[in-house]
């Protein structure tokens, strides 16, 4: 890979992951596409610098040391169309959000909130008793 | 066969507990079958088991557990095992018939106490009967959980649930110390068997740092599970179970694991200079401290409860010194004090049944009917205290003598240690007795709700009494007649011991050193008694200073209250609820963790540009990207991030794919297609009211991702050089046409080389498909006619325009297996057909294109898709195999084509049933009353 390609996925990446922190499921899935750009730039170059297509005649005429490497690409093809499976999800969890909120803001974990919340601290419940006093007794009334 | 034991009592256990409240207390019935069974397997093979005595005789069974890891589960019953399994299941069998007569009525929850203590009388089975140091842990562990949920059974009384804890945090963290410690055991022996250890241990005496760190972490499993100070509260704390379990598990059997571990390593671990200081020290501060809070109780139950932390800590001490004499000594008591001890806590239980009270203050008198109980109490209570001529006299006697004769040093100290606990012993035994005959009464105790239980005690039936009266009875036939425990005691001391020869088992021993010493404990014993009032009156005394300092349950508490605030802090801080933040975290420590173990392997050897048409694609892929991140429209955003793919196109078109360039273009299409008709009802613009991360550090997060993948991608294709062995790839182009019967090698590849992997990726297109018209459809219920505006200009073209992409798409399918194209590529571009065509004519136009509906496309695809992949199976061949055939088309000429085929004509449908999806999904006219409604059933239900 080239130092340009290099700083290109760089920069997808850092982009992408840029927008991924943001409140607005727009920005999130912006994020995600250009993080699938990225991933497919790594993909593709790591075939090396590329060639020609890689087709090969029938009839064994084919240099193949000329083609492009096919396997990154096939990986590629499947990455890219699963980030449009995954976009138009995500777009319908905005769409979804809008119809209830009205936009398509990330609100916070509803359950952390409300631990974070809990002040109170689990100790025992019982009163803590030694077994030592003299006065201790354990009322337990079982089996009658 | 033995084996079969432990799995017979987890299926009784479990079926017991299933049955639930159906069985009832008549649970502890079925439970007795459990250790009458062992029983039954044992008693005939005792003979053999005890013939040998130099351990040869003992029972084996091997099961093969994890092969590779040389985990097995190595069952051996040898003497000391077989003395463990008659407490365990002897016990049992009385406890459970107990049981049925403490548990008079049956309340919800008892047969889940039955089938509980059914598991756990397998797991305790399994502690004594394990010869592998792991198989041993997770029997040892088993108990502790059932502990724990017996304890608790009870789960409405807090004092239960607190005790339950108590009792597994302490036992349990032992428990991990333990299991550290047998593994650095086994692996430095280079065995895990117990009974190979001892010879590992005999050629080389155990010595040096790690053998020493490891039996103190197995100690410490020993100590807590033991009780044995300073983690000996939880045991009195366990009395709120019923009196049942804690006659089984914390007297007569669990609470001896940690002393049974103890004198199985006692023998070899001795030579180890830590060990008998250690041991001895823990075992006699436990002694005597449990005897000391013991003569303080009013509780009968309680008091029980802390003269068993002081008989286990006996036990520790007479096996942990590590001497066959005093092994002889520690294999009677333990038998006698799992006889003497179980009796008492049944009786104990019995009063508590019967009136309703263990405070000895409220106890006057049990009135008429109640003899037998007394009698048992006396002669109990007589072998606790070590009066002769019972069992307990005779372990007692025995560890004095070895005590006193004892050629170690610190045998005089010990010698002292054991007469002092057993002055304490007969002093709270004989306490034990006088509150049962109603000699401590109080009046001042007593109060309206509490009254004073005077003659007016409903007698226990018979065989409420029974177990209580064998067992008592067993102490008094084995003090009379040794020789009936004779040759169980010695073949065990054998078994621990194997080079020795202990002498036999007598009351009468002759007049000697530890007689001598016995009258001398009798007479302070009795002396305490007498002196009870001043006795308590020193005692007060003496606990006033320490009542203000921590006690060991105190620090407990405390203990756990402070871990759980200091993880309520930690918790405040690292999960604070806002997504963004965790997602922060993980990218910052991805980022680290991409950078760090490759930032030393740049060299710059990397070229700076490999073509110059890279040039201007990666500048507009740049600009767009920077646009996409910084434009705060959303349709702005949406068309930047289409723009970069057209970029990407482009790049694929200069790097030699033509197939990755065609999918970009159409899915940049579609997508353009899809953002708008999402981002049409949201707001313009982004405006974020409160940032989630601070700008800075999700800059400098985002910066250092972008740093880490620069670093890897260089050292990724740096290393790439390096690599001299042949690329899959080559293999792949060299067998396209052969193997594949294609020659675009990419989508032989997708649908014949790795075409498994494309029948997942569809799936999961489906599954993306259905997940979109579920959640956009969701709130709405009727459908707005279409508003959209015809124009017969644009409706003709469009019809033209829709027919030749629609052509072009199954040119890009049928020709894809050679030239650029197959079923995604088709699939995507009939998917910008449809686009063309819901542009023009909304919904509507779209559905009137098919004469079925989206979600069938979508899954017939899928189904093409694995009919093709499963038919060659089931016709003999592997999975995708595909088979060539030609094809006469009129017009077209002879098609040549392989089954593979089909299976893209299933990628192909996958594909435009997604895209048409998406159209049900976000293309109708949106009713915003419907809109409204669910904003409000949201709201009410949120």
């Amino acid at each position: 890979m080239t130092v340009l390609l290099a700083l290109v996925t760089a920069l997808l990446f850092a982009c992408g992951s840029w927008l991924l922190m943001q409140r607005r499921l727009t920005r999130i899935i912006i994020g995600i596409g250009l993080l699938g750009h990225g991933a497919n730039l790594l993909l593709v170059t790591s075939g090396g610098a590329g060639g020609r297509p890689p087709i090969v005649a029938t009839d064994g005429s084919t240099d193949l040391a000329t083609l492009a490497d096919p396997l990154p690409q096939a990986l590629a093809l499947t990455a890219i169309v699963i980030t449009f499976g995954v976009t138009a999800l995500l777009l319908a969890l905005g769409y979804r959000s809008w119809q209830i909120t009205g936009d398509d803001m990330v609100e916070d974990d509803v359950e952390d909130r409300f631990l974070e919340r809990r002040r109170t601290i689990d100790g025992p419940e019982a009163e803590i008793d030694d077994g030592d006093p003299i006065t201790s007794e354990l009322e337990v009334g079982d089996g009658a | 066969m033995l084996a079969l034991i432990l799995v017979l009592h987890a299926v009784l256990g479990t079926v017991i507990i299933v049955a639930g409240d159906r069985l009832g207390r008549r649970g502890f019935a079925v439970a007795a079958i459990a250790p009458i069974v062992t029983l039954a397997w044992l008693v005939p093979r005792l003979g053999s088991v005890l013939d040998g005595g130099d351990g040869g005789a003992a029972i084996t069974q091997q099961l093969s557990w994890v092969a590779g890891l040389d985990l097995a589960i190595d069952l051996r019953v040898d003497a000391m095992s077989a003395v463990m399994l008659l407490l365990v299941a002897g016990i049992g069998v009385m406890v459970c018939i107990y049981a049925l007569g403490y548990f008079s009525s049956s309340k919800p929850g008892l047969a889940r106490l039955a089938g509980l203590l059914t598991v756990f009388a397998g797991a305790m089975t399994g502690v004594v009967v394990s010869d592998h140091l792991l198989a041993l842990f997770v029997f040892w562990e088993l108990t502790s959980i059932t502990s724990y949920a017996l304890i608790g059974n009870d789960d409405k009384n807090p004092k239960a649930r607190d005790a339950a804890l108590q009792a597994i945090l302490i036992t349990g963290a032992g428990g991990l110390a333990m299991l550290a410690g047998l593994v650095m055991i086994g692996q430095s022996a280079g065995t895990y068997r117990v009974s190979e250890l001892a010879t590992v241990f005999a050629d080389q005496p155990p010595s040096g740092a790690v053998l020493t760190v490891a039996t103190l972490l197995v100690l410490l499993g020993a100590f807590t599970k033991s009780a044995q100070w300073p983690f000996s509260g939880w045991l009195p704390g366990a009395m709120v179970a019923p009196t049942p379990i804690s006659t089984y598990l914390h007297a007569a059997t669990m609470v001896k694991a940690g002393v049974y571990l103890v004198a199985r390593l006692a023998p070899l671990m001795v030579a180890l200079p830590m060990w008998r200081p250690l041991v001895v020290t823990v075992g006699s501060v436990t002694m005597i401290a449990g005897g000391w809070r013991a003569l303080r109780q009013v509780d009968l139950k309680v008091l029980l409860a802390h003269g068993t932390v002081s008989q286990l800590g006996f036990l520790m001490i007479v096996f942990g010194a590590g001497t066959y004499d005093l092994a002889q000594a520690a294999v009677i008591v333990i038998l006698a004090h799992g006889a003497f001890k179980a009796a008492l806590f049944m009786v104990v239980g019995i009063i508590d049944h019967q009136t309703h009270t263990r405070d000895v203050r409220r106890l006057a008198s049990l009135g008429d009917g109640w003899r037998a109980v007394k009698v048992t109490a006396v002669v109990a209570a007589a072998s606790m205290a070590g009066v002769p001529p019972l069992l307990g006299f005779i372990g007692k006697e025995k560890a004095l003598l070895a005590a006193a004769k004892g050629s170690f040093a610190g045998a005089v100290i010990l010698t002292v240690v054991i007469v002092a606990g057993s002055i304490l012993t007969f002093a709270y035994s004989a306490r034990f007795v006088l509150g049962v005959f109603g000699r401590l009464s109080d009046h001042t105790a007593a109060d309206a709700d509490h009254p004073m239980i005077d003659g007016d005690a409903p007698a226990p039936p018979l065989g409420f009494t029974a177990p209580a009266v064998i067992l008592a009875g067993s102490s008094l036939i084995a003090g009379l007649f040794p020789v009936v425990v004779d040759a169980l005691v010695r073949a065990a001391t054998v078994a621990l011991h194997p080079t020795s020869h202990p002498k036999p088992v007598v009351l009468w021993a002759g007049v000697n050193i530890a007689l001598w010493l016995s009258v001398v404990i009798i007479v302070i014993g009795a002396a305490l008694v007498f002196a009870r009032a001043r006795v308590t009156r020193v005692q007060q005394v003496v606990h006033r200073p320490f009542a203000a300092m921590p006690t060991a349950e105190r620090s407990f508490w405390a203990l756990v209250t402070g871990a759980l605030r200091s993880a309520k802090r930690i918790t405040r801080i690292v999960q604070n609820g806002s997504l963004p933040v965790y997602l922060m975290v993980i990218l910052g420590v991805a980022s680290v963790a991409l950078i760090v173990p490759v930032i030393g392997a740049v060299d710059g050897s990397s070229p700076w540009i490999g073509s110059w048409v890279h040039v201007p694609v990666m500048a507009l892929v740049v600009a767009a990207a920077i646009g996409a991140t910084v434009v705060h429209r959303r349709i702005a955003a949406a068309l930047m991030l289409g723009a970069v793919g057209y970029g990407m196109a482009g790049f694929y078109v200069v790097q030699g794919a033509p197939d990755l360039a065609l999918t970009q273009f159409a899915i940049e299409t579609l997508a353009t297609v899809l953002f708008v008709l999402v981002l049409r009802v949201l707001p313009k613009g982004f405006a974020d009211r409160v940032p989630a991360v601070t700008a800075p550090l999700r800059v400098a997060v985002a910066a250092m991702i972008g740093v880490g993948i620069f670093v890897i991608a260089l050292v990724a294709s740096q290393s790439r050089d390096a690599v001299t062995a042949p690329s899959v790839s080559a293999e792949m182009l060299e067998r396209s046409v052969p193997d594949g019967k294609g020659s675009n090698v990419v989508n032989v590849i997708l649908v014949d080389f790795r075409g498994l992997d494309t029948l997942g990726e569809i799936t999961v297109l489906l599954v993306a498909g259905l997940g979109v018209v579920a959640l956009a459809r969701t709130a709405r219920r009727s459908v707005m006619a279409s508003t959209l505006l015809r124009s017969p200009v644009v409706d003709a073209s469009v019809r033209l325009l829709f027919a030749s992409i629609a052509v072009l798409s199954l040119y890009f399918l049928f020709a894809g297996h050679n030239q650029p194209g197959g079923g995604f590529v088709g699939g995507l571009t009939a998917g910008a057909a449809i686009s063309l065509v819901f542009v023009a004519g909304g919904i509507e136009a779209v559905r009137s294109l098919l004469p079925t509906r989206a979600w069938v496309i979508l899954g017939s695809g899928l189904i093409v898709s694995v009919l093709t992949a499963v038919v060659p199976m089931v016709l003999g061949g592997s999975v995708l195999e595909h088979a060539v055939f030609e094809l006469d088309v009129w017009l077209i000429g002879t098609l040549k084509a392989t089954s593979a085929l089909p299976f893209d004509i299933g990628v192909y449908l996958v594909v435009v049933g997604l895209v048409l999806m998406a159209y049900e999904a976000f293309g109708e006219e949106i009713d915003e009353a419907d809109i409204g409604d669910a904003r409000s059933v949201a709201e009410v239900s949120s």
